[in-house]
């Protein structure tokens, strides 16, 4: 394989809690797919602008007004766990 | 004797305007039309009778007051489930989503319901609408109407097979690498993906944003061009949303193809290619010929790459997109004992493999240290791809192609082999990388009696030119089979 | 081995926009927890941002008055890290095409003026608000988090420093004046309190004469200006401290706890974010093109360096002048004031003075009393002409300020001081009254002054102008000897 990916971190960044069977089975995968990459990787692209987008026109503006908001009970209803009018997490682990 | 659910949305239109028949009558033969497929397709997701009859009920009274109704007054319509739908459990095919509620409609509901359309419900699809079957449902496949024991194709598989069954008389999907068009390759029926900006992505579930698309599949050309008119336009709540009106996207069906320049593909008319669908596709080209296109070859060697800058772009526009499915306010929620791990369970038990797979994907490639090495690197293809486009435009007016490079294959075939499903779409990613509209249209069966779809494409914009080809490749391809499924009801 | 610090601030601006920056939700403060939402700031599946001019054209009147150069097709990039106050789990930020780039601030400081380079202003969403199940509010040992997402997609504009803040002072000096800049140009309330404005500082030291960084520490919540100076000065000398006993900074974000006065290490993540940065797909390049950028220019409102320059040439000294701009709504106050006709320094004088210091004490806002610029100058126009003294004016504007009446209503009651045509006939009274006094006084006894001056103090309640009683008791006493 031409990368070896540290597929742990990966997980991590993604917040994916992944077995360590699991994330081996993804380990190779990934790394069969990126050495699929590797020609496209090996093509000629020096000076070549990267496309983000098909479209080649600016950004719209919206005009600084105010809309409609949602009804609080409607989306609270969708809510896996809601404490009065506020979402509920368990607690935060880390900085603020 | 024919049912109604067979009709296109063209004469069942006319049906209605007629008075030959009710919007009421035309739901009920599509809803017996599901009573008797469903069981075998599993196309739906989640059949709305209640929200269908409604909605019938309220176009037939309409008319019958005189009032003017829109262009899709009274035409039985399915969803793919990636498209929010105010009051309509919509799942993406997930069970991140499971029994989860939209407050809103996207843009494109909104606009069928102001046209009269009768949502008849919300089908299935590759779980957020990654995969090329619909085996990567998280409530099970859908099945081809043509043969149960094959795939429809995907990721809007669902949507296809409503099609050709009957079970709809047209259906959105959306198209990131393929995913309308090579369903509605393998279901027989025609499927378009706009050009990028001409249909609003506000309301559809992102998967890849700078690739989606929502598109209609349909039995017709016709059809397909009416179903978009309602819905493409600008749309403020879309960024990306192309500023400027559409035009008239009917008004070139039928011209024929006389003089026309049709670039055939080299490098997907060869290796990799099933015998049969190649020659499905030439015998179709053929007759284009003799109708006075004007045929030749054009290479476009960048397209070897696309497949593989797909799936670093697509991954890493996903991993963004799905990182908001957490468990904090809406879908599934799995206990952790803090935050971060009840984020991770979630994810974890709600993704599917592969959505999974490609959230790491996508995460990897945009990780300090290659970001510029896969990131980067696609988007430079990217950029060549479409100045490969632009020069073979220059000589042609439309490219073409086989859609998929196999007729549908068996449930469970290319499950163990992420890579072989991926090749699936090699043929419909560089469309979607250019941001370029492109259509699928039924042309014949193979041996086995599957479907062959013909792609073709156009330059950005010029949909008219491209439903003018396709009319005419409609009319020479002369597909007038319909799965047995189809007609398989006893009292009608 | 001696020591400088360096130090750079990052400031976070809440705009007072009427909506959100990618959704038309209001920009509320004080509602009901989340009931100012909606699929966009929620982050809920198949929402999509649309860009507010109007946070855009505050950055660029922003960038503007930071002396920076605007990028005429700057990008919107998603950042991206996990965390429940964020409900797409990345917020929509700009990295390396910024709006505004390579500017500077200048301000004074008590040692003389600063010029403090500006390395970016760039437009960002806010995030929702996170309250903390636990004693103090704070993350650590709470047991369950509540959110609000209200505040989430609030537009904010970032102003990053250069590190060239070399003392505390000076970084409070460059605070105030973003702040004040800020309120000149009206686009943000700014107010540390509410958290509309909010400083973090990178603070390194270096030996003096290196042009190397030291290893920088972040230093966070930091709720006043004042402890933003005292935080950092305390930062500077645990610095310091470490150095001097051979110990290696380590790169950190420390939290300023000002009860107790100090700033602690927060939880050190494992690993350093890795944001992983691109450019949104769902919007496209922002085009501020010159014409607009001319326009904003042309109706930029006069800055508060402009400002204190006036008033020095109006005769105030820097200090004064500063000092008025700082206050709030000192300066306008002021402006009426000498607009109505009263004198500079008086009125200033005044408003640093006693109703700094009657705020102050009573807790309250200029807002909350009823002094206006025209009872100021009123009150310089009877000073001036001798109807009160220095202190019974400061008597009636303490009254004015609590709401008493207006300043001639309480000179009224107060004297009619230095009314020489009232007072005369008292003074010739008490001097034919007094005879003998009259002579000694003309004879060359100054304690005589004394004694008939307070006799005509007795004579009025108190009420006359001690000066004006002696001039005019010199006056008469001179008419008799001619007589």
């Amino acid at each position: 394989m031409a990368v070896e990916i540290d597929i742990p971190r990966v997980a991590r960044l993604a917040r994916l809690a992944l077995s360590e069977s699991q994330l081996e089975i993804y380990r190779h995968q990934l790394g069969v797919i990126l050495d699929h990459a590797a020609r496209m990787q090996a093509l000629a692209t020096e000076g070549i602008a990267p496309t983000g987008h098909p479209l080649t026109i600016a950004t719209p503006y919206r005009l600084d007004q105010v809309g409609e908001v949602l009804d609080r009970d409607e989306v609270l209803s969708q809510a896996p766990e809601t404490e009065g009018p506020f979402f509920r997490v368990p607690q935060i682990v880390g900085e603020e | 004797m024919s049912s109604l659910a067979d009709l296109s949305i063209a004469a069942a239109a006319a049906g209605m305007r007629e008075g030959t028949f009710r919007a009421v009558e035309l739901l009920e033969a599509v809803l017996l039309r599901a009573t008797f497929t469903e069981a075998q397709l599993h196309a739906y997701l989640n059949l709305d009778r209640e929200g269908a009859r409604a909605a019938a009920e309220a176009v037939d009274q309409s008319r019958a007051a005189g009032k003017e109704t829109g262009p899709l007054a009274g035409i039985p319509i399915a969803l793919k489930d990636n498209m929010v739908t105010r009051g309509l459990e919509t799942t993406c095919s997930s069970k991140i989503l499971a029994g989860y509620i939209p407050p809103y409609d996207a843009t494109v509901v909104e606009r069928l319901r102001q046209a009269g359309a009768v949502i008849v419900g919300k089908t299935n699809l590759d779980e957020f609408a990654m995969g090329s079957s619909t085996e990567n449902s998280a409530y099970g496949p859908s099945r081809n109407p043509w043969d149960p024991e094959r795939v429809p194709g995907g990721s809007s598989g669902g949507s296809a097979a409503t099609v050709a069954a009957g079970s709809a008389l047209g259906a959105l999907g959306s198209d990131t690498g393929g995913s309308i068009r090579q369903p509605a390759a393998l279901c027989g029926v025609v499927g378009m993906k706009p050009t990028y900006g001409r249909v609003s992505r506000y309301g559809l579930i992102a998967f890849a944003s700078s690739l989606d698309q929502i598109g209609p599949i349909t039995r017709t050309v016709e059809d397909a061009a009416t179903l978009l008119s309602v819905i493409a336009g600008p749309d403020p709540h879309d960024s990306t949303s192309y500023p400027h009106p559409p035009p008239d996207f009917r008004s070139r069906l039928g011209r024929g193809v006389e003089g026309v320049r049709i670039g055939v593909v080299r490098e997907f008319m060869g290796e990799g290619i099933d015998p049969q669908v190649l020659a499905a596709s030439q015998e179709t080209l053929d007759r284009l010929s003799q109708q006075g296109a004007i045929l030749s070859e054009v290479s476009l060697p960048t397209c070897e790459h696309a497949l593989s800058a797909y799936y670093l772009i697509a991954p890493a526009e996903c991993s963004a997109n799905l990182a908001r499915f957490d468990g904090v306010r809406y879908g599934l929620r799995i206990a952790g004992s803090n935050t971060e791990e009840m984020m991770a369970n979630s994810r974890a038990q709600g993704f599917g493999p592969e959505v999974t797979r490609r959230i790491l994907l996508g995460t990897y490639a945009l990780s300090a240290g290659y970001y510029e090495a896969f990131y980067i690197k696609a988007q430079q293809v990217r950029t060549l791809l479409i100045e490969e486009f632009r020069r073979a435009y220059a000589e042609v007016d439309v490219l073409v192609s086989p859609t998929s490079p196999t007729t549908a294959f068996p449930i469970g075939a290319k499950a163990a082999d992420p890579l072989a499903m991926y090749l699936s779409d090699v043929c419909t990613i560089p469309s979607n990388l250019a941001g370029d509209p492109a259509i699928s249209v039924p042309v014949g069966l193979d041996r086995e009696g599957l479907p062959i779809g013909l792609q073709l494409m156009a330059p950005p914009l010029q949909e008219e030119l491209l439903f003018q080809v396709a009319s005419a490749v409609e009319a020479v391809a002369s597909f007038q089979a319909r799965p047995g499924l189809a007609v398989s009801e006893a009292a009608e | 081995m001696s020591y400088e610090a360096v130090i750079g601030i990052e400031t976070h601006v809440e705009l007072n926009t009427a909506s959100k920056m990618f959704c038309a939700c209001p920009v509320d403060f004080g509602a009901e927890p989340n009931t100012r939402i909606c699929p966009v700031c929620l982050g809920l599946p198949g929402a999509m941002p649309v860009l507010n001019r109007r946070a855009v054209e505050s950055a660029i009147a922003l960038g503007l008055t930071l002396n920076c150069r605007i990028d005429e097709n700057s990008l919107f990039h998603r950042k991206n890290y996990f965390y429940p106050d964020l409900p797409k789990n990345y917020q929509v930020s700009q990295y390396d095409r910024p709006l505004a780039t390579d500017g500077y601030l200048e301000t004074e400081t008590d040692e003389g003026p600063i010029r403090v380079g500006i390395t970016r202003v760039h437009m960002e969403e806010d995030t929702g608000k996170s309250l903390h199940a636990s004693e103090e509010g704070r993350i650590h040992a709470a047991s369950h988090t509540l959110l609000d997402f209200n505040r989430s997609g609030v537009p904010l504009l970032e102003v990053v420093s250069e590190p060239d803040l070399r003392s505390p002072e000076q970084a409070h000096a460059y605070a105030t004046e973003l702040r004040g800049i800020l309120l000149a140009l009206g686009i943000s309330d700014a107010k540390l309190e509410e958290g509309s404005i909010r400083f973090d500082a990178n603070v390194s030291i270096r030996q003096v004469e290196s042009d190397q960084l030291g290893t920088k520490v972040e230093v966070k919540n930091m709720n006043s200006l004042r402890s933003l100076q005292r935080a950092l000065a305390f930062e500077i000398e645990r610095q310091t401290d470490l150095a001097e006993k051979g110990g290696g900074e380590v790169q950190e974000t420390r939290h300023w706890n000002e009860t107790e006065a100090r700033t602690s290490s927060m939880r050190s993540k494992e690993e350093a974010f890795d944001y992983r940065y691109f450019p949104e797909p769902d919007l496209l390049p922002v085009e501020v093109p010159p014409a607009w950028v001319e326009e904003v220019a042309s109706r930029l409102p006069e800055l508060p360096s402009a400002r204190r320059a006036r008033y020095q040439e109006l005769g105030l000294d820097r200090r004064a002048a500063r000092l008025l701009l700082e206050g709030d709504g000192l300066a306008n106050v002021f402006e009426t004031g000498i607009a109505a006709g009263g004198g500079a320094k008086p009125i200033a004088n005044w408003l640093i003075g006693e109703v700094t210091a009657y705020l102050r004490r009573q807790a309250k806002t200029l807002a909350e009393t009823p002094l206006r610029g025209e009872h100021l100058a009123e009150l310089d126009r009877m000073v001036a002409a001798g109807r009160l003294s220095a202190t019974t004016a400061k008597e009636v504007l303490a009254g004015v300020l609590a709401g008493e009446g207006s300043p001639s209503e309480l000179a009224e009651t107060r004297m009619m001081v230095g009314d020489t045509s009232a007072l005369e006939p008292v003074v010739r009274e008490v001097l034919s009254a007094n005879p003998e006094a009259v002579v000694k006084l003309a004879a060359g006894d100054p304690k005589l002054l004394g004694f008939l001056v307070g006799q005509v103090m007795k004579a009025t309640g108190g009420k006359a102008d001690p000066k004006t009683v002696s001039e005019l008791i010199h006056a008469m006493t001179k008419e008799t000897d001619v007589k």
